[in-house]
C-alpha cells in the first residue's frame, strides 16, 4: 500500500486507459441478455411471416398491402424492402423503445447505476456509452430485418436483376449496395428516438415506463404527420424521414431525403442529448 | 497522524423537500483508521455516504475525500475508494464474475490487462470462487453481500465505505467481514464502516462517530465515546443488604433494589480514585458473601442510546 503525499491524484501505478472497456462491456451486457435476442427474433421473423405468407398463397395480386408486396413473387430480393416498411411504423420502434427507455432507468432500476457512478464512470462518458449501445442496437434490428429478408427471398422466390423504381435495372452487387445504404438509412432513422429514449430514461428509476413514454412518442410522431392540417409541424417529426427511403431505389440515387434526414436526425439527438446531460449530470442516484 | 484525514466534511447538509436529512455534518475519518459510522434507521448514514461519494449532491458543506475535493475531484479520487453503497446490486442475468468485470470496465484506471486476475482474486478474497460462474440471480442474499464487497476489492483501494458489510451474513460470514476489514486496515486502507450493529462496531473499529436525526452526535476514538472512565459495579451476593451499605460508606449511591436486584446490587464508580478492588476488599472485610464481582465499562450500547433516544421511534 502506499503513502500518499498531498496533491496526488489519481492511483498510484495506473494511467487513466481511453475508457472503451466500459462501451464494449456495454455491447456485451446488451447482447447477452435473453430479452434483445427475443426482441432480434421476433424482427427476423417479419420478413420470414411476409415471404411465407406470399408463397403459400401465390397467385393474381389483389394490388393491395404493404409496399413492393407484390413485386415479391417476381423478385425475392424485394423481401426485405417490404419487411422495412412493415417494421417501420411499429415493430423497430418497439424494439428501440425498449433498449432507449432502459439505458439508464434500467441501471437505476438494479441499483447497478450507483455502482457505475462510484467505479467510478463519469456521468457524460455513461451517457455516450449508453447512447452507443442503443445505437448499435438500431443498427442490429434493422440489420437483421434486412439479411433474414435477403435470405428467406432467396430461399423461396426467384433471384435476379432488380428493376428499381426509377426503372433502372441493377445486378445483384449493385443491389447488396443499396440494402446497406437502406440500412444505414433505416439505422440513422432511430437515433433521433433513441436520444429521446435515453433522456426519458434519465427521469425515472423505472424502465418500464420509460420504454413505454418512447414508444408512445414514436407512434404520436406517426399519428401527427399522418394529419395534413399540422402540415407546417411534418417536416420537424422525427418520424418525417422514416419511410423516405424509395430515394435510394432510384438512379441514381437522390440523397436528398437521406441528407433531409440526417440533419433532422442530427437535431433531435443534439436537443434530447443535451436535455439528458442537463437532466441527469446534476441528478441525486437515490436508487 | 500527520496526514491529512481520508475523510473530512465541514457543514455537510443534505435537505430534500421537507427534511433535513443531514444537518451540519462534520466527519473527520484519519488515515488507517477503522471508522465506524452509527446511527439509527433514517439518522442520515446512507445520505451522507451519498454525497461522500458524490452520488447525490450536498446542499451546503464541503467534502474531501482522501486528497480531492468531492463531487469535483471524482475522476481522480473514485478509483482510489472502494464502495458498498446501501446494499449490493447486479445484474441478474449476469454470472457473479461476469458482474464484476462488468464493473471493472466502468474504472479507466483499471488496467485491463490484469482484469481477470483481479477479478479471480476479489471473488476468492469474499469465498465465492465455487459460485463465481453462477448468475447473480441465483445468489442468496448473504453471497450477493460478499459479491458487493468483492466489487469493493476489484483495486487495491487506499479507503473503503462500507455501509452495512454484514447485512443478511449468517455468523460465519459476519466475522469473516470483521477479518477481512482489519487484514484491509493492516494493509494501510482506511475503512469506513456503517453499521447498527454495535458488537460488530466495537469489536473492529478504532475510531465512531454517531448518528442521530441528521445531526452528527459524537465523534471520536472508541475509548473517548465509550467514557472509559465510566464503571458500573455489579455485586452478586446473598447479603444485599450489607452490600449496600458498604457501598454507601464508600461514598457510591448504589442502586435501590428492584424485580432483578433478588442477588444483585449494582453501583456506579462515581468516587474519582476509588478502584473497583478496593471496593471488592471493604466488602469482603465487612462479612458480605461476594459470589461475583464485575466492573464494566459502559458498553457502546449505552452510549448509543443514550446519544440517539430509546424505543422503536424513528424521528424527523
Amino acid at each position: 500500500m502506499t503513502t500518499d503525499s498531498p496533491g496526488h491524484a489519481g492511483p498510484e501505478n495506473s494511467t487513466r486507459n481511453a475508457g472503451f472497456a466500459l462501451l464494449a462491456s456495454e455491447i456485451t451486457v446488451l447482447f447477452r441478455r435473453r430479452r434483445t435476442w427475443a426482441m432480434l427474433a421476433a424482427l427476423a421473423a417479419v420478413p420470414i411471416l411476409i415471404a411465407v405468407a406470399v408463397r403459400i398463397t401465390e397467385g393474381p395480386s389483389s394490388g393491395r398491402g404493404p409496399a413492393f408486396l407484390d413485386s415479391i413473387t417476381q423478385n425475392g430480393l424485394f423481401v426485405s424492402l417490404t419487411a422495412l416498411t412493415v417494421a417501420i411504423p411499429l415493430f423497430l420502434p418497439l424494439t428501440v423503445g425498449v433498449v432507449a427507455g432502459d439505458t439508464i432507468a434500467g441501471e437505476a432500476n438494479l441499483g447497478t447505476l450507483r455502482y457505475l457512478l462510484v467505479a467510478p464512470t463519469g456521468r457524460v462518458r455513461l451517457l455516450l456509452v449508453k447512447f452507443a449501445g442503443a445505437g448499435l442496437f438500431c443498427l442490429a434490428a434493422t440489420a437483421v430485418v434486412v439479411l433474414t429478408g435477403a435470405a428467406i427471398g432467396a430461399m423461396l422466390f426467384p433471384v435476379g436483376p432488380v428493376t428499381l423504381l426509377s426503372g433502372d435495372t441493377i445486378g445483384g452487387a449493385g443491389y447488396a449496395v443499396r440494402l446497406v445504404l437502406l440500412a444505414g438509412y433505416v439505422t440513422l432513422s432511430l437515433l433521433g428516438l433513441t436520444a429521446i429514449g435515453l433522456f426519458i430514461s434519465t427521469m425515472t428509476t423505472m424502465p418500464v415506463g420509460a420504454m413505454a413514454a418512447t414508444v408512445v412518442a414514436a407512434v404520436v410522431s406517426q399519428i401527427l404527420d399522418s394529419l395534413p392540417q399540422l402540415e407546417w409541424l411534418h417536416p420537424w417529426l422525427f418520424s418525417h424521414h422514416w419511410i423516405g427511403f424509395a430515394d435510394l431505389l432510384r438512379q441514381p440515387i437522390a440523397w436528398n431525403s437521406y441528407a433531409d434526414n440526417a440533419l433532422l436526425q442530427l437535431g433531435y439527438i443534439a436537443v434530447f442529448g443535451a436535455l439528458a446531460y442537463g437532466r441527469f449530470s446534476t441528478k441525486d442516484i437515490l436508487s | 497522524m500527520t496526514a491529512p484525514a481520508a475523510i473530512e466534511t465541514s457543514g455537510l447538509t443534505k435537505s430534500f423537500a421537507h427534511q433535513q436529512a443531514v444537518d451540519d455534518v462534520g466527519l473527520s475519518v484519519p488515515r488507517g483508521s477503522v471508522f465506524g459510522f452509527l446511527g439509527p434507521n433514517g439518522s442520515g448514514k446512507t445520505t451522507t455516504i451519498r454525497m461522500l461519494l458524490g452520488l447525490a449532491s450536498a446542499t451546503s458543506g464541503t467534502i474531501r475525500l482522501l486528497d480531492g475535493a468531492m463531487p469535483d475531484a471524482a475522476a481522480e479520487v473514485l478509483p482510489r475508494v472502494g464502495a458498498l453503497v446501501e446494499g449490493p446490486a447486479f445484474y441478474p442475468f449476469l454470472s457473479g464474475r461476469a458482474n464484476l468485470h462488468r464493473l471493472d470496465t466502468a474504472d479507466r484506471y483499471a488496467p485491463r490487462s490484469t482484469r481477470r486476475r483481479r477479478v479471480n482474486e476479489a471473488l476468492e478474497r469474499v469465498g465465492l470462487s465455487h459460485a463465481a460462474g453462477k448468475r447473480a440471480h441465483a445468489y442468496s442474499l448473504g453471497m450477493k453481500q460478499r459479491l458487493g464487497i468483492a466489487n469493493a476489492l476489484l483495486t487495491p483501494r487506499d479507503l473503503l465505505i462500507l455501509d452495512e458489510p454484514s447485512n443478511g451474513l449468517d455468523p460465519q460470514g459476519t466475522r469473516e467481514v470483521r477479518n477481512l476489514v482489519r487484514s484491509l486496515a493492516d494493509g494501510g486502507s482506511t475503512v469506513f464502516v456503517s453499521s447498527h450493529l454495535l458488537a460488530e462496531v466495537e469489536q473492529m473499529c478504532t475510531h465512531v462517530a454517531v448518528m442521530s436525526t441528521g445531526r452528527l452526535v459524537a465523534q471520536g476514538t472508541l475509548e473517548e465515546l465509550r467514557g472509559h472512565d465510566h464503571v458500573q459495579l455489579r455485586i452478586e451476593t446473598p447479603d444485599v443488604g450489607d452490600a449496600r451499605q458498604v457501598l454507601a460508606s464508600l461514598g457510591l449511591q448504589p442502586d435501590q433494589g428492584g424485580p432483578m436486584a433478588a442477588a444483585t446490587v449494582t453501583a456506579d464508580l462515581t468516587v474519582p480514585g476509588l478502584h473497583p478492588e478496593a471496593v471488592n476488599a471493604a466488602l469482603v472485610s465487612a462479612g458480605v458473601r461476594v459470589r461475583g464481582f464485575a466492573a464494566d465499562a459502559t458498553s457502546l450500547e449505552d452510549r448509543f442510546v443514550a446519544l440517539t433516544g430509546e424505543g422503536f421511534d424513528i424521528d424527523h
